[in-house]
């Protein structure tokens, strides 16, 4: 038993830099669902894009021999800038085409169409690819090597960054949200989209705000999602984009903290079970059961508390 | 253009009511069809052909005349030409059934299913399992697998069986609303595929990622009946009766409580409809039928895995509801055909015209571009583009064509506060006091 | 569209009577594509060169690339499609036994004869089918063979298992373990993951701690690239050893300096090691403008089978087109010395002289260097 306790501090490293991933990805869920009451099923997509952006932003910067003479942290950076200016353009682009003449009409309407977005962007990215270098699963450049070693715990650098910029991003977006003028006008629509164009809000671009927002912060977590685990293709987001639309609902959907803490106990739930179910059941059940253990979890927290975890109590219009 | 469609109109009007004339179209399509076997636009005209009686405002009698011969005679007929369309043929009756049961819990109660797959699974393996040896791993002392006779009790077991599954997921989850009814429903999806892929240990029930293989044939005391000609009447008859109840529910109290709940269930429960029970007999109808379709299916293909049932299957099938539109019964049939014909038909086709092309060295394209890699694209368009110009669907189902177009002709920048805002799905957390962003 | 389609049906309904066609079935779109692509461009290369032969015997050879997307559904659908055209006599596919198996059930309805390139899986010959044949090894051949190589070679005294829930990565896993419990050697763990994901570390870390000698993984090169990669991230030194899901050059693509000293057993051979190899994979390079995949060859080498076993049905037949019932009897007696090696098949089906080879990845880059050439069963 003692080596399983042995590496239970590696197991919730693992599982929070996973839960941040998640957390991130599920942040864009939960921007459009809170604005527009609407699941951007494609949201996955516009992640896996991201991911693609930075990656190639990298790849043509070791091509052409800039990224060794850069310093690690500017080339992260550029890379980030890149995925979310590509991602976060994307993501409005498809509001505009696919999602927006729709608007108004049964929910059920723009899902399917969202359906539709998914499906295409990941073969346009692959046609993309596959016509740009011949391959579709590309291996991301490593910018961070090094790892520090806390007695029997391995935190490799780029864990630490992600962590880093995963916070900085949120608390970036929570103040935005609550303290700035556009941020109150976007609260309004999530409200009220009535009354806030009566108050002077412009809908529709308030809309695109949320879009460019949401589909950077997707773009973000792409970028963050490949330097950490340095392989990407077109299907990447499509698994993961489900578990972070489970975390945005199981922390409360169009809550901002509730994305972040359903993103990292989805990770760490995720990865405790994968580590430990085939030790506590004697390899009956294996890890192979980790995306169940996530969904058995989100079911009951969704019974019991029907909101999501800091969801707010909905009360039934009468 | 508009005196094209105009004079189309017009030929329609004369061809529209003569049962002759209808006829007489289905039978030319048919010869197109016997005369060049292979030819795609032949079949997609010969389905069209099918359509035009749908369309047509002949006596009940003459549709139904007209109906039979074709699917009784002709469709078959067509299909020991080409074997290859009976296939086709089956695999459109399945798929009709199941978008006839998501219909109902998505259409008609308003519940958004994103795993409906789970019950065509259960249904599949209810029957894979005892028609073939994989019982003798957890059951002794009987014979496995069972003769093809046993099929035909084991269409009700797996009926029963799915049924059961969709009231078990159904109790938990009443209570929840919209997406995260959604979400839970996918997730239950999930758990089914995934718990099936890894049933083979501790003990070996499901045989795991290698599935079961092979499947007992349907027989009739001893009389084998595997082949396609037989499935094909299979599908058919069990079909018709799906269609018959479909049916019947929708114009029974029972549909109407359904109609009832998705536009208010507040409202349903006040006028004294038994909101619980009439949810979950949804769900357990339209788990019925995707399950007693999952027997059929697991006994034609011989051979399931968990991953025949993932969850872009559902998704699948949530298309053709949509495609079709929602609570609309021809509506559903229509929308199978269209997503199983575009994926099995013309993008096959489309694909293998341009490899010849590209190999007799008329067109010089690029191997990445080869469009058999790129169906997932072509279908996400078609899709979108569905969605933005025709969101009622192909046939809007009578009741709801209204609303949803009445929807769509709001001023999007200013909803109408009282209206659309509970989206006539009804499924959502009703707009005002629960939206907004924290 | 229209128009392309109307041609479509012309082609087809004015088609010659004379016309034999090949198909090859493999996954063309997906995320194995570049697999299936490869087994495809080595049909295709097959089929171009044989036009001549058979329009000398007074036959039009054409080949029909088909995608069976990696789904059993759509590769039912797909040959139920091939047994519907006639003009069908041979079938090259699939890469993945999950689909190959209920497919060749259809294909056996009218005797079709199918040349799998890849399908290593025991139940698709096991079931005795008159039409299906393989000219590449078995899973029950690998797996053992693998332990053998671990246990022997690599000297190890235990291993952790993982595998990817697939009818290929379990059922190879599985062989594995059965031969490495019962020559002695420990297995800690047997664990199983999701083809597609890209973050292992949970099963990584109860590696670590158990300290196997060799970790052992079931299944296909993206997920074992990564698996290496993260491995050696963690500090786990322990062998990584798999079957021929490892073949592919996208395991050095992805897992980089760190897929050196990766082991796999693979049914297919280096070709390129053979003269007669090195020429193919010059003109597939000049023909395709890529180098061959690992399947390649083998795709090649099937259909060239498939085409004698027609190409002596219509010399039986007078010239006249042969019923895919004969072409079926004769491929089992064709002997054909190709480029993977000597193929000559057994009353079930199976290459008699397919053979088991292990590789090292020595240095950073595919293919590794064999280290052991190993034939018959374990």
């Amino acid at each position: 038993m003692h080596e399983s306790l042995a590496m239970l501090p590696q197991v919730l490293i693992d599982g929070l830099t996973l839960g941040f991933v998640y957390a991130l990805v599920a942040l864009g869920y939960t921007m459009v669902y809170g604005v527009l009451e609407f699941i951007n099923f494609a949201h996955s997509e516009i992640f896996m894009i991201g991911a693609f952006a930075g990656t190639e932003a990298l790849l043509i910067m070791q091509s052409s021999g800039v990224l060794a003479s850069l310093p690690p942290f500017v080339a992260l950076i550029i890379a980030l800038l890149f995925g979310m200016a590509i991602a976060g353009l994307i993501a409005v682009g498809m509001e505009r085409i696919a999602y927006r003449p729709l608007r108004g009409a049964p929910r059920l309407v723009p899902l399917i169409s969202a359906i539709g977005v998914s499906f295409f962007l990941q073969d346009a990215v692959r046609l993309f690819e596959g016509l740009w270098r011949n391959a579709f699963y590309l291996s991301t450049p490593v910018l961070y090597r090094q790892t520090l070693t806390f007695s029997r715990v391995d935190v490799p650098v780029k864990t630490i960054i992600l962590v880093a910029t995963c916070l900085a991003i949120m608390f970036g977006l929570q103040t935005f949200v609550n303290r700035t003028k556009l941020g109150r006008a976007l609260r309004a629509v999530a409200q009220d989209q009535a009354t806030a164009s009566i108050m002077g809000v412009n809908v529709n671009f308030i809309v695109t705000l949320t879009f460019l927002i949401g589909g950077a912060l997707g773009g973000a977590a792409g970028v963050l999602f490949a330097m950490q685990y340095t392989l990407i293709h077109p299907y990447v987001g499509f698994i993961l984009g489900i578990k972070a639309f489970t975390a945005a609902v199981f922390g409360g959907i169009g809550n901002i903290a509730g994305a972040m803490v359903g993103g990292v106990v989805l990770g760490l739930v995720e990865s405790l079970g994968s580590a430990y179910l085939g030790i506590l059941t004697h390899g009956a059940f294996g890890a192979e059961y980790k995306d169940v253990f996530a969904f058995i979890i989100l079911i009951l927290v969704l019974i019991l508390k029907p909101s999501g975890l800091l969801g707010e109590t909905v009360l039934e219009k009468a | 253009m508009k005196t094209l469609l105009g004079r189309l109109g017009g030929a329609w009007n004369r061809v529209g009511d003569r049962p002759l004339a209808v006829a007489g179209l289905i039978a030319a399509t048919t010869v197109l069809v016997a005369v060049i076997p292979r030819s795609v636009i032949a079949f997609l005209l010969f389905i069209g052909s099918l359509l035009t009686v749908y369309y047509s405002r002949l006596e009940g009698r003459y549709k139904l005349a007209i109906t039979v011969l074709t699917l009784g005679v002709v469709l078959p007929g067509i299909g020991t030409l080409n074997p290859y369309y009976l296939d086709v043929a089956i695999q459109v009756g399945i798929y009709m059934a199941l978008a006839l049961g998501l219909n109902i819990v998505v259409g008609f109660a308003g519940l958004l299913d994103l795993g409906y797959v789970a019950f065509y699974a259960t249904g599949a393996y209810v029957w894979a399992i005892f028609g073939s040896k994989q019982a003798a791993n957890f059951i002794h002392g009987v014979n496995f697998p069972l003769s093809g006779d046993w099929f035909w009790l084991f269409l009700f077991l797996a009926v029963a069986a799915a049924a059961t599954a969709g009231i078990l997921l159904g109790l938990p989850v009443l209570r929840l609303k919209g997406d995260y009814l959604a979400i839970v429903t996918l997730g239950f999806g999930e758990i089914i595929r995934i718990v099936l892929n890894n049933l083979d240990k501790p003990v070996n029930i499901t045989n795991g990622p290698n599935g079961i293989t092979p499947i007992q044939s349907p027989a009739i005391f001893g009389y084998k009946l595997g082949k396609g000609i037989h499935y094909y009447f299979l599908v058919l008859l069990i079909l018709l009766i799906i269609v018959a109840v479909a049916k019947r529910l929708e114009r029974s109290r029972i549909g109407r409580a359904w109609e009832a709940i998705r536009e208010d269930e507040v409202a349903a429960g006040a006028m004294g409809i038994p909101v619980v029970r009439m949810k979950l007999l949804a769900f357990a109808m339209g788990a019925s039928f995707a399950g007693i379709m999952g027997a059929v299916f697991a006994s034609k293909q011989t051979f399931i895995d968990p991953n025949s049932f993932s969850f872009m299957e559902s998704i699948g099938v949530l298309a053709m509801v949509i495609l079709g539109g929602m609570g609309s019964i021809p509506g559903a049939l229509i929308g199978a055909t269209c997503v199983v014909v575009l994926q099995l038909q013309v993008l096959k086709s489309l694909s293998d015209w341009f490899s010849q092309l590209r190999n007799t060295g008329v067109l010089n394209l690029p191997a990445q571009l080869e469009i058999a890699k790129y169906e997932k694209l072509v279908f996400g368009l078609v899709l979108i583009v569905m969605m933005i110009y025709r969101p009622t669907g192909l046939i809007p189902a009578e009741r709801r064509k209204h609303e949803l177009e009445h929807a769509r002709g709001e001023d999007v920048e200013v909803p109408e506060p009282t209206g659309p805002a509970a989206p006539s799905v009804g499924t959502g957390v009703p707009g005002g006091d629960g939206r907004g962003l924290a | 569209m229209v128009i392309g389609l109307l041609l479509v049906s012309t082609a087809a309904g004015c088609a010659k009577p004379k016309v034999i066609k090949v198909a090859s079935v493999s996954p063309l779109s997906g995320s194995q594509s570049s697999m299936g692509e490869a087994i495809k461009l080595g049909v295709q290369m097959a089929v171009d060169e044989n036009k001549e032969k058979f329009k000398k015997l007074g036959y039009d050879l054409q080949f029909v690339p088909q995608d069976d997307q990696a789904d059993p559904k759509v590769g039912v659908a797909v040959a139920e499609k091939l047994i519907a055209d006639k003009d069908v006599l041979l079938v090259v596919g699939h890469l993945n036994s999950n689909v190959a198996i209920p497919s060749s059930v259809v294909y056996a309805k009218d005797n079709l004869t199918q040349v799998s390139p890849a399908n290593t899986n025991p139940a698709v010959t096991d079931r005795r089918l008159p039409n299906v044949n393989r000219i590449c090894g078995r899973d029950d051949f690998q797996g053992p063979w693998g332990a053998r190589y671990a246990a022997e070679t690599l000297k190890a005294k235990s291993v952790f298992i993982i595998h990817d829930k697939t009818t290929y990565g379990q059922g190879v896993a599985d062989e594995f373990r059965k031969k490495a419990e019962a020559i002695g050697v420990k297995v800690l763990g047997f664990e199983g993951i999701t083809p597609g994901e890209v973050d292992f570390s949970s099963v990584l870390n109860q590696a670590k701690v158990k300290k196997p000698d060799v970790i052992y993984y079931g299944g296909m090169y993206p997920e074992a690239g990564q698996l290496v990669k993260q491995a050696r991230e963690k500090k786990i030194t322990a062998y990584f050893m798999g079957a021929d899901g490892l073949d592919d050059k996208g395991l050095v693509d992805i897992a980089g300096k760190d897929a050196v000293g990766v082991v796999y057993t693979t049914a297919a051979g280096d070709v390129t090691k053979s003269d007669a190899g090195k020429a193919f994979a010059a003109k597939y390079k000049a023909k395709f403008g890529k180098d061959i995949g690992a399947y390649s060859a083998y795709g090649y080498d099937s259909t060239n089978i498939g085409l004698l076993a027609i190409e002596a049905a219509i010399k039986a037949n007078n010239g006249k087109k042969p019923a895919r019932l004969q072409v079926s009897t004769e491929t089992r007696k064709v002997r054909y010395q190709g480029i993977v090696g000597p193929v000559s098949f057994d009353d079930k089906g199976d290459n008699l002289s397919a053979k088991i080879y292990i590789f090292e990845i020595k240095e950073q880059k595919y293919p590794g260097t064999l280290v052991a050439e190993l034939a018959g069963k374990p």
